[in-house]
């Protein structure tokens, strides 16, 4: 069994998984103690609103690690996994629904809010079992996975590849949107999915449940990393990247390759919906806006700006890109698609290799200069 | 007494009309004019001699018969108390009314109303009098009038004005307004006609897309007659199958406006994507920037819709096509061969555009006016009947493809780009001057672009999000053809807005949409190459 201990502990050996781990549990560690610990008046002190904003900043990481995966190791650009997102936040937002039970404007013990409005009169056969936890948790991972699943499978097996693939994801994610906007569908429509009141008997508004999101956000970028790191860096990684460099050659040589790119695909779905599961209790809302196609190709630019085929370099992105965002939005609202437009140019044209890119030539240049240094700066 | 006596003098008139049609010119202006005698005799009769007075009147044929009727059956017709003339009052209001002469038309400005004596119309003669006017209508020289009077005998026909019609189609009419009198004649022998008569009618019915030729023949149906109501039921089953065919001639019509839409959209695309290889996420922003220089050229020519929209057919060409220059040379030029990258540099540049868009013009839509000349619609028949703005964008989308055709097929330039495609370092060494290509080929697939815009400012809302709108399904279109083909760009485009509007009635607006998009998607796994794959050595480029 020493091959599979091998394959699974061998991101622990790798330098920037230590040091991508280290920093990530010592900011969680950081953030939790000035959040309990500083008084409300030190200028240490972080907010429970800043908690929960560095919550959604480490969902979407996930996200984008979950997009590098197949980007970076895979060469499929996807422009759908926003997708993927926004089914394990629905799956979540689902669950979080039932747990209303009667609080709701209606005080139906059973039907959410909309339903009623709509006059349904009962619960449709999709929305039962999200009453129990594990059901819906296992739904966040089931039901971007299996759209996944099938997805790819159609998609590898007719050897639809490149652009053509990144065109039809976009059209999957498009379609989901206008499906999903319906309400007929029986998700909120428009509205989406809101109002929530506690998750696994917490009650959301608390700060105590927000830290704790935050915590469990952190944890699952550093399982969803490893995770990533494991199968990069195992022989299953390596012909995924075979794939992506030449796909035709690595099929001569007698791999599957729609095997490799399916089983990398669904992984890489699941973590989405992981990350989308855990962003929609910090914001308080799911609507069908995630599924648009401006949002899962802004998931791309951050891993470009970060770096592809690094991991780390797409959690620097998400974070610095959503950072950007939330300082733009504040400031100019309207300078923020300038930018986010300028980003995408400058990015392809001047930064192909992204920020992750610049931290290794220093590396290479200066032999033993840590990356991590400046990661830690960035980040 | 009196209807048959009224029956028997339209039967004159319509004899008379017919000799006054001819002769129409004779009676311009002679020196007494009859018309005075007519209107004094109207103006002193008696309610028994009423009858009499407009018979006299509507056998003159006088050409200002039905405006005096008109104005006697709105008690517009009055007397001057003083001099005995007869007038038209213009306006009733207030102390002093306007008032105009009868044969001359010419005002005669106001005067007190109490110089007036109105000339009476009790509410017998005024259902009469509507019938005469409807009559006097149909034997109008105007076709306008005539037409439209025809119209509106479907299902007002009744028993006083049957034998004048019936007299009335006997002689020559224009198609149009015999078809009608015919049917309304018959709606009218199927509800009130003997059995013969009936039967006759349902002959005359079958085939009427009328809705109230429908009804009566519904009526006709539930009526005790069985033999009646059998060969009425034929007749609406026949018709059912008319409007069915209708029906889907209309959907064919909406699917052709909306697939020849987005062939339009696509074109453009299908000549950067399909024959460059460059994926244009900004191709929807450069079909906005044609679409706001239609409105940009309507600002700068207020009151010239037409001569706007004429002008921007170039204008929108040249401004999209500078657009897309300036594109190729500052971002696309630098990321050749790397197409996923130019898909997100492309993709951060519409981002731009369209926020410029907003910051510069608006966030809110614009409107662009419609030309008269592209408002309204072209009637084919009673179930049936086509916008003209949409016609005029089917026609022109054919014309932008054929015109798009011939430069690929037969120009120096087609040539050059068909070369470069192939193979760029041959190309190159036979002495083309790639880049040059390139910037002219971009150019051209931009500039169409634009002129998609100009088209789409026609039919939908000239806002910031409107190239979003189209680029997934213009991608759809260009790949669902073959790309690098623009027949299949063509062909996919027209089929794709058609299935569209098949699926809509049953499906709704988004679900059909929904659908069409998970057809391609399922297609493209089944051929990964489109409709049309390209074959042959440049396949594999």
């Amino acid at each position: 069994m020493t091959s599979s201990q091998n394959w699974l502990f061998r991101p622990f050996q790798e330098r920037s998984t230590q040091i991508f781990l280290g920093v990530l549990i010592t900011a969680l560690i950081v953030v939790t103690f000035l959040h309990l610990f500083m008084p409300q008046d030190s200028a240490l002190h972080v907010s429970a609103y800043t908690v929960t904003l560095l919550g959604k900043y480490l969902c979407y990481a996930l996200l984008a690690v979950a997009v590098d995966l197949v980007w970076g190791y895979l060469g499929i650009l996807s422009l759908g996994h926003g997708a993927f997102f926004a089914l394990g936040g629905y799956a979540m937002g689902m669950y979080l629904m039932r747990q209303i039970g009667d609080r709701g404007t209606y005080g139906d013990p059973i039907l959410p809010d909309f339903m009623v409005f709509l006059n349904w009169q009962e619960l449709p056969w999709y929305w039962l079992g999200f009453d129990m936890a594990w059901f819906a948790f296992i739904m966040v991972l089931l039901a971007p996975g299996l759209l996944a699943l099938v997805f790819g499978f159609l998609a590898f097996r007719s050897r639809v590849t490149g652009v053509y693939l990144s065109i039809i994801t976009q059209a999957l994610t498009f379609a989901l949107m206008l499906a999903f906007f319906r309400n007929e569908m029986g998700f909120g429509g428009n509205n989406g999915l809101t109002d929530f009141r506690d998750i696994l008997g917490f009650n959301l508004r608390s700060d105590a449940t927000r830290l704790g999101l935050f915590i469990a956000t952190g944890i699952a970028l550093a399982l969803g990393y490893i995770i990533c790191r494991a199968i990069v860096t195992s022989k299953l990684g390596r012909v995924s990247v075979a794939c992506r460099d030449a796909e035709a050659r690595t099929r001569f040589l007698g791999y599957r390759v729609e095997r490799v790119q399916l089983f990398v695909f669904v992984i890489s779905a699941m973590l989405a919906g992981v990350a989308g599961a855990l962003y929609v209790p910090q914001v308080g809302i799911i609507n069908p806006s995630e599924f648009s196609p401006l949002f899962s190709i802004e998931i791309v630019v951050w891993v470009a700006l970060g770096g592809r085929a690094t991991l780390y370099g797409a959690v620097i992105g998400a974070i610095l890109v959503n950072y950007a965002k939330t300082v733009f939005t504040g400031v100019m609202p309207d300078a923020w698609l300038f930018a986010l437009g300028a980003l995408f140019v400058l990015v392809t044209v001047f930064l192909p290799k992204g920020i992750a890119g610049l931290l290794q030539k220093r590396k290479k240049a200066e032999n033993d200069d840590d990356p991590a240094t400046a990661q830690e700066a960035t980040a | 007494m009196g209807i048959l006596r009224s029956l028997l003098s339209l039967r004159l008139a319509s004899l008379l009309v017919l000799l006054m049609a001819i002769a129409a010119p004779a009676f311009s202006q002679t020196e007494e004019d009859p018309g005075q005698a007519l209107l004094a005799n109207l103006a002193d009769a008696s309610p028994r001699q009423m009858d009499a007075a407009i018979e006299a009147i509507v056998n003159s044929g006088d050409p200002r018969a039905r405006s005096w009727l008109d104005a006697f059956g709105n008690n517009r017709l009055s007397r001057n108390k003083d001099t005995g003339q007869v007038v038209v009052v213009l306006r009733n209001v207030g102390r002093d009314w306007t008032i105009a002469d009868p044969l001359t038309g010419e005002n005669l400005g106001e005067i007190s109303r109490r110089e007036l004596d109105r000339v009476n119309i009790n509410n017998a003669i005024r259902g009469k009098l509507e019938g005469v006017l409807a009559m006097l209508d149909l034997y109008s020289t105007n076709p306008e009038i005539q037409r439209a009077a025809a119209e509106a005998m479907m299902g007002k026909v009744n028993e006083p004005v049957i034998e004048p019609l019936n007299k009335l189609l006997e002689q020559d009419l224009p198609p149009r307004v015999r078809d009608r009198l015919e049917l309304a004649v018959a709606i009218y022998q199927l509800e009130q006609g003997d059995a013969q008569a009936k039967a006759e009618a349902i002959t005359v019915l079958t085939g009427s897309l009328h809705s109230r030729a429908r009804a009566a023949l519904n009526n006709a149906v539930a009526g005790d007659d069985p033999a009646i109501a059998a060969s009425a039921k034929a007749a609406l089953v026949s018709i059912e199958q008319k409007l069915k065919m209708n029906r889907a001639a209309e959907t064919l019509y909406f699917g052709l406006s909306l697939g020849s839409v987005l062939v339009l959209a696509a074109i453009g695309l299908a000549i950067t994507f399909g024959v460059m290889g460059v994926i244009n996420m900004a191709h929807g922003e450069l079909i906005m920037l044609g679409a706001y220089t239609t409105w940009g050229m309507q600002q700068l020519l207020p009151g010239q819709p037409g001569l706007a929209l004429i002008l921007s057919i170039p204008a929108g060409f040249m401004v999209a096509a500078l657009a897309g220059i300036a594109i190729e040379r500052s971002v696309i030029q630098y990321l050749k061969g790397r197409p996923l990258e130019t898909l997100l540099a492309t993709f951060g540049i519409s981002l731009i555009l369209q926020q410029l868009v907003r910051t510069v013009i608006s966030p809110l839509n614009r409107s662009v006016t419609t030309p008269e000349w592209m408002s309204g619609s072209l009637v084919i028949n009673d179930a049936l009947s086509l916008t003209l703005n949409r016609l005029y964008v089917i026609g022109f989308a054919l014309v932008v493809f054929a015109g798009l055709m011939l430069i690929m097929r037969k120009t120096r330039l087609g040539l050059e780009v068909r070369a470069v495609t192939q193979n760029r370092a041959m190309a190159r060494s036979m002495g083309i001057k790639a880049t040059r290509v390139d910037i002219m080929t971009f150019a051209l697939g931009s500039g169409v672009a634009g002129l998609a815009g100009v088209a789409l400012s026609q039919i939908t809302n000239v806002g910031p999000n409107l190239g979003q709108n189209y680029i997934i399904d213009s991608f759809m279109v260009v790949v669902f053809g073959g790309v690098g083909n623009l027949w299949g760009t063509l062909v996919a485009g027209l089929t794709l807005g058609t299935i569209n509007q098949i699926l809509e009635p049953w499906a709704g607006a988004v679900l059909a949409k929904i659908m069409v998009l998970v057809m391609i998607i399922l297609f493209i796994q089944k051929r990964p190459k489109g409709l049309f794959p390209q074959k042959g050595r440049a396949a594999e480029g």
